[in-house]
């Protein structure tokens, strides 16, 4: 063997056990690397709910709790429908130009169904709670509050669209959850896979 | 003993013969004569020069005191608060040992800007230390890691949804944001599973890297051998002897001045860490001591003040992305700055008025977006304040190769410039 040949020869053998170590750097890396991952049991802490609503009455809330956030479902009543806009003159964003909902809940009731409202129930002000107030002018809201959400540390109010008010601390409408209906009245919160806008 | 050393000539006590077994067996006074009484490093340093060495003891101060927290703290969703308030009640100096660690985090960073500013004044990126920025560069990367990882720790208020902000910023990422959100977090919101990650990063990973990147910092230092405020290569000018005739031995000459500043700083550190540990929520903010709670934001979140410059440019871009962009921009910018100045002379005393016009604009802007940084966002006038700021922060970068190309500049002296009585 000459001793140009020998020194290819040296130098494929380098390139080659390079190559060879290198991609099992690579392989050795992908379990350090995958587990960053949410674990099985972040997983399963964070899976979507799954809410049977069949038993909600037209004009009740029920709450649930999603990956540590308060989900509340309403169940609107027609006259709660109908007048969903009543109040639309006082809204800082009536059309949800903000981007607080997924885009299938881009419209004036911000929900999928006209009748079920999902929203998380924490004020995006400084994250209370707000309180269902559905009555109509009771005497401490005023003669035009038409139902809605009022937040009772700063005085947030929020339409039953949950909507947020002009003039009130909080900057922008309450957040809708990604979920979908896995039957009429199966609700899945956390996952909205194949719904359209 | 190994006699067989030509240079071991017959040492007289026991301690020289020690030191002699030693150097037959690693090389200790060889280490010691390259890097202290043999390094020559220019004779007019003046006061810019104390920051390097006095970043190596914030360093100590952080390594010492975060092992002792450690020995207390639980890295722990429902632990964590409670036992950084067991720390400051119950254990003993457990007060002093946090108060230092806490203040040497907003030290380090003021040493380290510093630092930085002093290597844009005097031309320290310049070749032959480009290696050497950028080095220090990473060092700053490593530190800002640092600094981010070891916030979430008190799972304080400020804790939780400033970590909240900055790992939200990814997510702006395109295609890959989301699920890279999440890798990070290892959760679907910050959690236990976050905050026991980053604690593993702030105590092991991160400072590892840091102190070897020092390591390599101070090699690549000793290579080059270090600047001076004259921006003159003191290697060109070396006597019969070898030795740059206007160098000195680093020790004892520098370790003796550098000592005096580090008597100094310590009297500054002290007075914070007894008087004013919380430096009116610049330091420790206030909001940080309440207990995280994931259903209740903070009225106005705000980063430690280190970070607002960078976080005024996040702010000052109405888009989520390109703001986080941009801030990365500002940092990738400094990395640049050996390539993107073009001037052949190094200090700022014989650059032109352009740079020092220049220099001066991009020290204001920085400080500027750094107090943007701390202001609530609902005011109009401080955004486009920000906008202004971050347009001169970028400036500096974008036409430097053009303004640096055309400078005037001033004769650079052969030899350093140095007024000793």
């Amino acid at each position: 063997m000459s001793a140009e040949s020998g020194l290819s020869r040296r130098h494929f053998l380098t390139v080659a056990t390079s190559v060879v170590g290198g991609a099992g750097v690579v392989f050795a890396a992908v379990p350090f690397v995958a587990s960053f991952k949410p674990s099985a049991r972040a997983q399963a802490l964070g899976a979507p709910v799954e809410v049977d609503i069949s038993k909600l009455d037209a004009g009740s809330m029920l709450r649930v709790k999603w990956r540590g956030q308060p989900v509340w479902v309403l169940r609107r009543t027609p006259a709660m429908i109908d007048n969903i806009d009543a109040m639309i003159s006082e809204l800082r964003d009536p059309d949800s130009d903000k981007s607080q909902q997924p885009p299938y809940c881009k419209n004036h009731f911000r929900s999928i169904k006209p009748e079920v409202l999902v929203v998380i129930g924490s004020c995006t002000h400084l994250g209370c709670a707000p309180i269902e107030r559905f009555e109509t002018a009771p005497p401490d809201l005023g003669p035009n509050w038409r139902g809605g959400f009022y937040c009772p540390c700063h005085g947030s109010r929020f339409d039953l669209a949950a909507r947020v008010f002009k003039g009130v601390p909080a900057p922008t409408n309450l957040r809708i959850p990604p979920h979908r209906y896995v039957g009429d009245n199966l609700l899945l919160i956390g996952e909205d896979k194949g719904v359209s806008a | 003993m190994n006699a067989a050393r030509a240079d071991a000539v017959a040492p007289a006590g026991r301690f020289a013969r020690f030191i002699a077994w030693v150097d037959a067996r690693f090389p200790l006074t060889k280490l010691i004569r390259e890097h202290a009484t043999e390094y020559y490093a220019a004779k007019n340093f003046n006061v810019w020069y104390v920051f390097g060495v006095l970043a190596i003891v914030v360093l100590g101060i952080q390594l010492i005191t975060g092992i002792w927290l450690t020995m207390s703290y639980k890295p722990a969703a429902t632990d964590a608060f409670a036992s950084v308030e067991y720390i400051m009640r119950d254990v003993n100096w457990g007060w002093l040992i946090r108060y230092m660690h806490s203040t040497g985090a907003s030290a380090f960073f003021i040493v380290v800007y510093l630092h930085m500013f002093r290597g844009m004044m005097y031309g320290s990126y310049k070749p032959p230390r480009e290696l050497l920025w950028i080095i220090g560069m990473l060092i700053y990367l490593a530190l800002m890691a640092e600094a981010f990882f070891g916030y979430l720790l008190p799972w304080g208020q400020m804790s939780y949804w400033g970590a909240q902000v900055i790992v939200s910023l990814f997510g702006a990422i395109p295609a890959i944001g989301d699920s890279l959100v999440e890798w990070i977090r290892g959760d679907y919101f910050i959690s236990d599973i976050t905050l026991n990650r980053f604690f593993a990063l702030h105590v092991v990973a991160v400072p590892l890297a840091l102190v070897l990147l020092v390591v390599v910092h101070i090699m690549a230092l000793h290579e080059t051998g270090s600047l001076n405020p004259d921006g003159i290569e003191i290697k060109e000018h070396k006597g019969p002897d070898g030795i740059p005739l206007d160098g000195i031995p680093f020790h004892p000459y520098y370790t003796a001045k550098d000592l005096v500043a580090i008597v100094v700083f310590l009297v500054f550190f002290s007075l914070v860490v007894f008087f004013a540990p919380e430096m009116g929520g610049y330091f420790l903010e206030h909001a940080n001591f309440e207990p995280a709670n994931m259903l209740k934001t903070p009225e106005h979140i705000a980063p430690v003040w280190y970070f607002t410059p960078f976080y005024a440019i996040l702010r000052a871009v109405p888009s989520k992305g390109l703001g986080a962009l941009l801030m990365l921009l500002a940092i990738v910018a400094l990395f640049l700055l050996p390539w993107l100045d073009r001037c052949k002379v190094k200090s700022i005393r014989y650059r032109g008025w352009i740079y020092k016009l220049a220099l001066a604009a991009f020290a204001i802007s920085f400080v500027a977006l750094g107090y943007l940084g701390l202001q609530p966002a609902t005011e109009k006038v401080f955004v486009y304040a920000a906008r202004v700021f971050t347009a001169i922060y970028f400036a500096f970068f974008v036409f430097m190769p053009i303004y640096t190309r055309y400078e005037k500049t001033k004769p650079v002296p052969e030899r350093v410039v140095y007024h000793a009585e």
